[in-house]
């Protein structure tokens, strides 16, 4: 450290620097940090004073008046759980209750591995917070092991696993000549790797793709798994928000379970229940038995309590409240389909625009691409014009956050694209 | 790595005929996986998986119970009706309930009457959070508020903001060592051995004299190779209780100053030590004065009761602000792979209160009087062990000590015998909290301390 180098040999007395301010930094050698590639985007998007600007950037639900929207039964379980209750410290594991209700949602309301209590599972600071948990323990106790990422993959995957000090491989993913799934690649790469390698796998709605598996691709990758002994990891963080059905948006999970392979998954509550800022998620990990489980989770704790010592409790008794109330639970249901079908919507919307602009592109993709996201094919340069001619904010992967396209702004758009294209 | 793979699963058929397909065999222990595509129209789906593949964590043992969180976890499956939980330091009432601060409840009511919304904050937390929590503890008027020298980040509580400053040092410090105090709060070690960031001791505890070893810390101080960071409690250190006079604060400024040291506070009790917000954060107030580079720590779990919320910062005092600017970014990308924004909710509570002068009053006059329901049980229980011990044994250290917490001098055999015969939770290290013990209780933990010390070596 070069700066330290100078200084270390300089001696300063207390009288001299009273209130003064000019000493040497110790931080200068500290670069500014390059903005986020997503968070970023919504930063710029806020200092943009134009009023016809559009953010389809972060990905965050937005009403059809592109207004943030916080649900009913939020609201509603929000208005039971103040004040009442007192604030003392959760468990590091977090809250039981919400944990409980959060694996049914995943491994099914009648899951034998629930029944036998063979998950560990612990509350986790939303996706991102089960992911970091998750690769902080495979480097503890795998700790030569290698991490398999999808090409693309959401931005904070490789800072999660890298932060872990995991090496990271890639696997092929999305197929850029049709927009949709390289599955052939893919299955290369499942097996050329060496056997009994970790996958990060995207369980419904990739992110920033919105290209999945088919189901009966899933049950040959699974298969594939099954063949090399490899490990499968599930992010799963949209549960709900792919098809409008939680239990269809769980099939590929479900598929692996039923395959017999021993799965990790991160699950968030930050989209499917507009519960982003609140940071509530879950980790589990499937185990052989009860006791291995009951090891497991003694040690996913071990890596929580000195990152945070135990996760916040109020989306938590948000989560258990509406999960544990039958008619709760029915009222997120229709509230988690509303939100899917609004963006399924959009898709068709933004697709129909572009064609009847007379578009000579193909834009199938963006209805067969599932999910919050749609990545377009735009290039950098495309998406930079679209921001500085048009207002219109997005990252510069193309991708489109089709949760902030609106009635209101989709002809907008539509033609926004249309410009930036047709001379491609 | 060996595979044993026992799927009896028989898959339907597929309806497309391109993929290749799994053909299992409904006999005991075998299985086949053909590649031949099965048109067969009748087969069954049988549930039958038997075995699963062995583990990849097969080898992982039980983490041992957290010598603090594991205490109140112990105490809640004692059935015993004398039981006491003296553990963790959490705040209780004098009917030895939690208290949720009326503050807070005010605030939380006016947040549900507004109907925020619950979008995700910046990775750095909420702004407005993080001026009133930068304010509260350098003062409003500061010159290094005004002169926009910290760099303020929303983290996790102490907990979280101490792991993301344990992070920075170790990326941009690689190789130097924080110094922590003998004893200090269990988790700090745990911190920078997960951060990676090396560590060692310097003296603190004294128990001859159940007080501070100053002599031990100055020297351990100095010796340590320049540029270390030494962590300092800002008040009413954990577990002992036991702060440095304000004379002693300036000698320990002065040496870090000759050895070109790093001062890091963890400010967990601000309100809580003295009662008054201002006069807790004095010693952090005086390094900054002397301008000095710091980090802080801070939390609202005890002064705020927000415990479960997780709400805290981490403050980096800077010489510029173009350095508080760059600091503050680069702890964003620490941030981001950990958890990516902090939780909403406190931070809010935070804001509402401490940011409203109502409520800021209000608060204060909540703090005063916890603070004060903990001196007065202080001042009990040495009326109580004076009454019931006649020995001559002084302990007018209990007086002396400052916050929640109190160092009985008990070992850890006393310690366990405060547990198993009188149903005293506290940890092995002799700490009990004073926060978790009623003026109706006093009497009978004096007996249980009288007896430990007395008839257990």
């Amino acid at each position: 450290m070069a700066l330290r180098t100078i200084i270390s040999g300089r001696v300063i007395r207390f009288g001299a620097v009273l209130g003064g301010r000019s000493m040497s930094s110790w931080w200068g050698n500290v670069e500014p940090a390059a903005k986020d590639p997503i968070l970023g985007v919504t930063e710029a998007f806020l200092a943009d004073p134009r009023p016809n600007k559009v953010n389809v950037g972060v990905g965050a639900y937005r009403d059809d008046n592109g207004k943030p929207v916080v649900l009913e039964c939020v609201r509603e379980a929000e208005r039971r759980i103040a004040g009442n209750l007192n604030m003392e410290y959760l468990p590091m594991g977090g809250s039981a209750k919400m944990v409980e209700e959060t694996l049914k949602l995943a491994y099914g309301e009648n899951s034998d591995l629930i029944k036998d209590k063979r998950i560990a599972a612990i509350q986790a600071l939303s996706g991102t917070g089960a992911c970091r948990i998750f690769a902080d323990f495979q480097k503890r106790f795998c700790p030569d092991s290698q991490i398999y990422i999808p090409v693309p993959t959401w931005a904070n995957h490789h800072n999660i696993w890298r932060d872990a000090h995991v090496p990271q491989r890639t696997f092929h993913y999305y197929h850029p000549e049709s927009k949709g799934l390289d599955f052939a690649s893919m299955m290369d790469d499942i097996k050329n790797a060496p056997n009994g390698s970790f996958f990060m796998l995207h369980a419904c709605a990739h992110n920033p793709t919105g290209v999945d598996p088919s189901e009966e691709q899933w049950r040959e990758i699974s298969y594939q798994f099954k063949v090399k002994g490899h490990f499968p990891f599930f992010d799963m963080a949209y549960q709900g928000f792919a098809s409008g059905d939680p239990e269809k948006d769980a099939k590929s999970i479900r598929i692996f379970l039923e395959d017999g392979h021993l799965i990790g998954c991160a699950q968030s509550y930050a989209k499917n229940m507009g519960l982003y800022g609140q940071r509530v998620g879950c980790l589990s990990v499937v185990c052989e038995d009860e006791m291995q489980a009951v090891a497991v989770k003694s040690q996913l704790q071990q890596l929580a309590r000195p990152m945070y010592s135990n996760p916040p409790i109020h989306g938590a008794l948000i989560v258990s409240t509406i999960l544990g109330d039958p008619d709760l639970k029915k009222l997120w249901l229709k509230e988690v389909k509303v939100m899917a079908d609004r963006i399924i919507g959009m898709r068709t919307a933004l697709r129909e625009n572009l064609e009847k602009l007379g578009s000579s592109l193909s834009w199938e993709h963006i209805t067969n691409q599932i999910g919050m996201f749609c990545y377009s094919g735009l290039t950098p340069e495309q998406v930079d014009r679209l921001t500085d001619e048009f207002h219109i904010y997005m990252t510069r992967n193309g991708r489109i956050s089709m949760a902030g396209v609106t009635t209101g702004n989709v002809g907008y758009l539509a033609n926004a694209i249309h410009e930036v294209t047709k001379s491609a | 790595m060996a595979n044993s793979m026992l799927s009896l699963t028989i898959c339907p058929p597929s309806p497309s005929s391109q993929h290749h397909f799994k053909l299992g065999v409904a006999s005991s222990q075998t299985c086949f996986f053909g590649k031949d595509f099965v048109k067969a129209k009748s087969f069954t789906r049988t549930k039958m998986t038997v075995a699963v593949k062995v583990s990849r964590f097969e080898s992982i043992t039980m983490a041992p119970p957290d010598p603090i969180l594991g205490v109140s976890e112990a105490f809640r499956a004692d059935t015993n009706e004398l039981k006491l939980n003296l553990g963790v330091g959490a705040y209780r009432t004098e009917d030895l309930q939690p208290y949720v601060l009326n503050v807070v409840k005010k605030a939380e009511k006016l947040m549900l009457e507004r109907g925020e919304n619950k979008e995700y904050l910046p990775i750095e937390g909420l702004a407005a959070f993080n001026k009133v929590t930068a304010e509260l503890l350098f003062g409003a008027d500061n010159p290094v508020i005004l002169q926009q020298r910290v760099a303020t980040v929303q983290g996790l509580s102490g907990t979280g903001s101490l792991r993301l400053a344990a992070a920075l040092i170790e990326r941009y410090f690689p190789g130097a060592k924080v110094l922590i105090s003998s004893p200090t709060w269990g988790n700090h070690k745990n911190i920078f051995n997960d951060a990676r960031v090396p560590w060692s001791e310097y003296r603190y505890y004294d128990p001859s004299t159940v007080g501070l070893d100053f002599d031990g810390m100055i020297a351990d101080i100095k010796a340590a190779p320049e540029g270390s960071f030494i962590l300092l409690h800002g008040c009413a250190h954990n577990p002992t209780g036991i702060d440095p006079t304000p004379e002693q604060w300036e000698i320990i400024a002065d040496v870090i100053q000759e050895k070109n040291h790093i001062p890091f506070f963890d400010v967990a009790y601000q309100g809580f030590a003295s009662g008054s917000l201002d006069a807790d954060a004095s010693s952090v107030r005086l390094f900054a004065a002397r301008g000095m580079e710091l980090f802080i720590a801070q939390s609202y779990s005890k002064n705020l009761g927000l415990y479960a919320e997780r709400i805290g910062a981490i403050n980096v005092v800077c010489s510029s602000a173009d350095a508080a600017a760059r600091v503050k970014s680069q702890i964003k990308r620490l941030a981001r792979p950990m958890y990516s924004n902090p939780p909403i909710h406190g931070a809010r509570i935070v804001a509402n209160v401490v940011g409203n002068p109502e409520l800021f009053n209000e608060w204060k006059e909540e703090m005063e009087l916890m603070a004060g329901r903990i001196k007065s049980v202080r001042q009990k229980l040495y009326d109580s062990l004076g009454a019931k011990d006649k020995s001559g044994k002084d302990w007018s250290f209990i007086l002396r000590q400052i916050g929640m917490f109190s160092f009985t001098g008990l070992n850890k055999a006393q310690s366990d015998n405060m547990t198993n015969k009188w149903h005293v939770y506290m940890t092995k290290d002799g700490r009990i909290s004073l926060a978790g013990l009623s003026s109706a209780k006093c009497e009978y933990l004096a007996n249980a301390i009288f007896d430990s010390n007395h008839n257990v070596s």
